[in-house]
């Protein structure tokens, strides 16, 4: 056993941890569906508790440093399925487990998880799908992976039953089955022309092509970018989520935080590789990029629209998560490096800090006679805990200083000074910030100040216990961390969004991967890595 | 044949899209259900249509494709299972709701003069 920690491959076998460590405890939870809450608890919180500190440790021992490729069964790419571990791909595992851990203990406090027997189940399979869909390297791999956690999304969201979440649920789950369905179409037309569904060797192969054959791989991909951006919640494919978000309930809605980058990453990885300016054709380099950003320009501008007219906070949030995404896709569309790093710095902060104000809206419905809609109601117990919290959260997500969504709009304008499209990105990000701020102002007046004489209201339901405001509250401490923290954290980006631009070496990484056969030194260095810093603090 | 393949592709994909935009729950599940299975003959079709061709690779120098065999395999047992949970969800929304509309109004409500 110590063999696998000291050993250089180590990191190899660990790689496959936070995927199977889900799916066995939701299976355990399963079997375990008759016996006590208690136990479900400790079984998923120790799950999601391990998931976490096995994250950290990959992430800290840098061995996302280069492509880490895993084949599995030891079939080699691309005959066989291959998962490929990168800061990126590691950036991803970290962000679903925090979120996981706020979720679960968000849940325990509100005992969201009584209401049904397989809360926790669907839990865990929920994690199981994401991990394995941030870090597989197949396009088919991801369809299965996908299909695995909107099926486990379905039932969470499901989870407590009601008729509105119903309605909710069903627009959702029918819009992803159609999703599926252009995504086998789109699966199937490229395997029909480059033979091939690995993520790197459909990149070589995209060189080699007959150029007859550019219309239907360009059909097929922009088909793949629609799918994605129905996951991604882009405009005009975004009408599902604010019912969605806004309906399910609060640990659910926290967790789901991370589902609209699900669909950016697959972006990102996908298109990324395939239309990488190294390696494409020239024809494809910019198929995708002025689409993302004009249709990031309108999913923002809609967005701020809906934070403006939402009639509850709950809706105000899914439409803030929605604004976020806007902003997101503008910046990947891009696609130069500086862009990329600020992309993701900003990612990390709306998709902490989106789901704590989730909680917390949840917080503040829960001590209201009305809930959260907008109608003035007898004052709430802790209203200035509260009260300061939303501003805090508020702050943060219009974008003011000094918390993080200042750096992170910051960094991305600047990255957009040399832009063609410099002055519709510049107008629509700084419009739109001004009217979230504006939006967010009237909510907390209306929350806070227009306070009913109490009266015989009675809350719609018990406020959370201590576990509830911890769950709250961290999400500002990673924020504040973020700050402080800003300028390590930004270099470690900036090599972060290096490693995604050098396309060569992922394609190199997985198709010549090193051989497993145990006790062998794995990794022979790739002679452009030996030139590169590989540290994570340089 | 090729052509026979596309055609009825092309009619499922048709009625499937057709039928998915109708305004009650059944017909969108239908509707659904031929999606899925114009998706499955399409990727069927992407391993290239072959008559008399050796299943095993190796055998003959012609041989059948077996990558989308696999692949129309996983796509049916995930389109089975969705179609399986997709039923359930409209009957518990037909339920919850007291009609079928997607949207959940009911027939003689003002804004719903969409196709019955």
């Amino acid at each position: 056993m110590i063999g696998l920690f000291t050993s250089p491959i180590w990191p190899l076998h660990w790689l496959t941890l936070p995927v199977f460590l889900p799916v066995f405890s939701a299976v355990l939870l399963i079997l375990l569906h008759r016996r006590s809450i208690r136990l479900q608890r400790i079984v998923s919180g120790s799950s999601v508790a391990l998931l976490l500190a096995v994250v950290v440790a990959l992430l800290v021992s840098g061995a996302g440093n280069q492509h880490l490729v895993y084949p599995m069964g030891d079939w080699p790419a691309p005959f066989g399925i291959v998962w490929v571990y990168d800061r990126l791909a590691g950036l991803m595992l970290l962000l679903t487990a925090g979120l996981a851990a706020i979720s679960f203990i968000y849940t325990v406090a509100t005992d969201e998880d009584h209401r049904g027997p397989h809360f926790h189940a669907l839990f865990q399979a929920q994690l199981f799908g994401l991990n394995g869909a941030f870090l597989t390297g197949d396009v088919f791999n991801l369809f299965v992976f996908f299909e695995v956690l909107l099926l486990a999304s379905y039932g969470l969201m499901l989870h407590g039953g009601g008729a509105r979440r119903s309605r909710a649920g069903l627009h959702y789950m029918v819009i992803n089955l159609i999703g599926s369905t252009l995504f086998l179409f789109a699966v199937g037309a490229l395997y029909g022309v480059l033979g091939t569904l690995n993520i790197a060797d459909l990149a070589q192969k995209l060189g080699q092509a007959p150029v007859q054959d550019y219309g239907i791989i360009a059909a097929a991909s922009l088909l793949l970018f629609v799918v994605f951006a129905i996951k991604a919640a882009a405009f005009p494919l975004y009408l599902w989520l604010p019912a969605t978000y806004a309906e399910t309930s609060a640990p659910v809605a926290a967790l789901f935080a991370i589902m609209t980058k699900v669909g950016l990453y697959a972006m990102l990885r996908v298109h990324g590789t395939l239309f990488d300016a190294h390696t494409a054709p020239a024809a494809f380099v910019n198929l995708i990029g002025p689409w993302q950003i004009w249709l990031g320009i309108l999913t923002l501008v809609m967005a701020t629209l809906g934070v403006l007219a939402a009639q509850n906070l709950r809706r105000q949030v899914a439409y803030l998560i929605l604004a976020s995404v806007g902003t997101l896709m503008i910046a990947l569309g891009m696609r130069t490096e500086a862009a990329l790093s600020a992309t993701l710095y900003y990612w990390i902060h709306t998709t902490v800090l989106s789901a704590g104000f989730f909680l917390l809206a949840d917080m503040i419905r829960r001590g209201r006679t009305n809930g959260d809609d907008w109608a003035p109601a007898p004052p709430i117990t802790r209203m200035v805990l509260l009260g300061s919290l939303f501003f805090v959260y508020a702050l943060a997500m219009a974008g003011l200083p000094p918390l993080t969504g200042f750096v992170g709009k910051i960094l991305i304008l600047s990255a957009a000074v040399d832009q063609p499209l410099r002055t519709p990105i510049f107008a629509t990000i700084l419009i739109t910030s001004l009217l979230a701020v504006i939006a967010l102002a009237r909510s907390g007046n209306r929350l806070f100040y227009r306070v009913d004489q109490p009266t015989t209201g009675v809350p719609l339901a018990a406020g959370p216990n201590r576990l509830g405001w911890i769950a709250v509250m961290s999400p500002i401490f990673v924020a504040v961390l973020m700050v402080i923290a800003a300028n390590p954290l930004s270099s470690w980006l900036d090599q972060t969004s290096a490693q995604i631009n050098a396309t060569p070496d992922y394609i190199h990484a997985v198709l010549n991967p090193p051989t497993m056969n145990a006790g062998v030194l794995a990794f022979p260095a790739h002679p452009e890595h030996a030139a590169t810093p590989t540290g994570a603090h340089q | 044949m090729s052509l026979l393949f596309a055609l009825l592709i092309g009619m499922l994909t048709a009625t499937g899209i057709f039928l998915t935009l109708r305004a009650q729950t059944f017909p969108v599940v239908l509707g659904l259900t031929l999606l899925s299975y114009a998706v499955n003959l399409f990727l069927f079709g992407m391993g290239r249509l072959a008559s008399n061709a050796a299943a095993v690779l190796g055998a003959q120098t012609r041989y059948a494709d077996p990558l989308p065999q696999a692949l129309v395999l996983t796509a049916i047992v995930i389109a089975f299972a969705m179609t399986a949970f997709v039923i359930v969800l409209a009957l518990k929304t037909r339920a919850e709701l007291g009609n079928d509309h997607v949207d959940g109004t009911a027939d003689d409500a003002p804004e719903d003069d969409s196709a019955r």
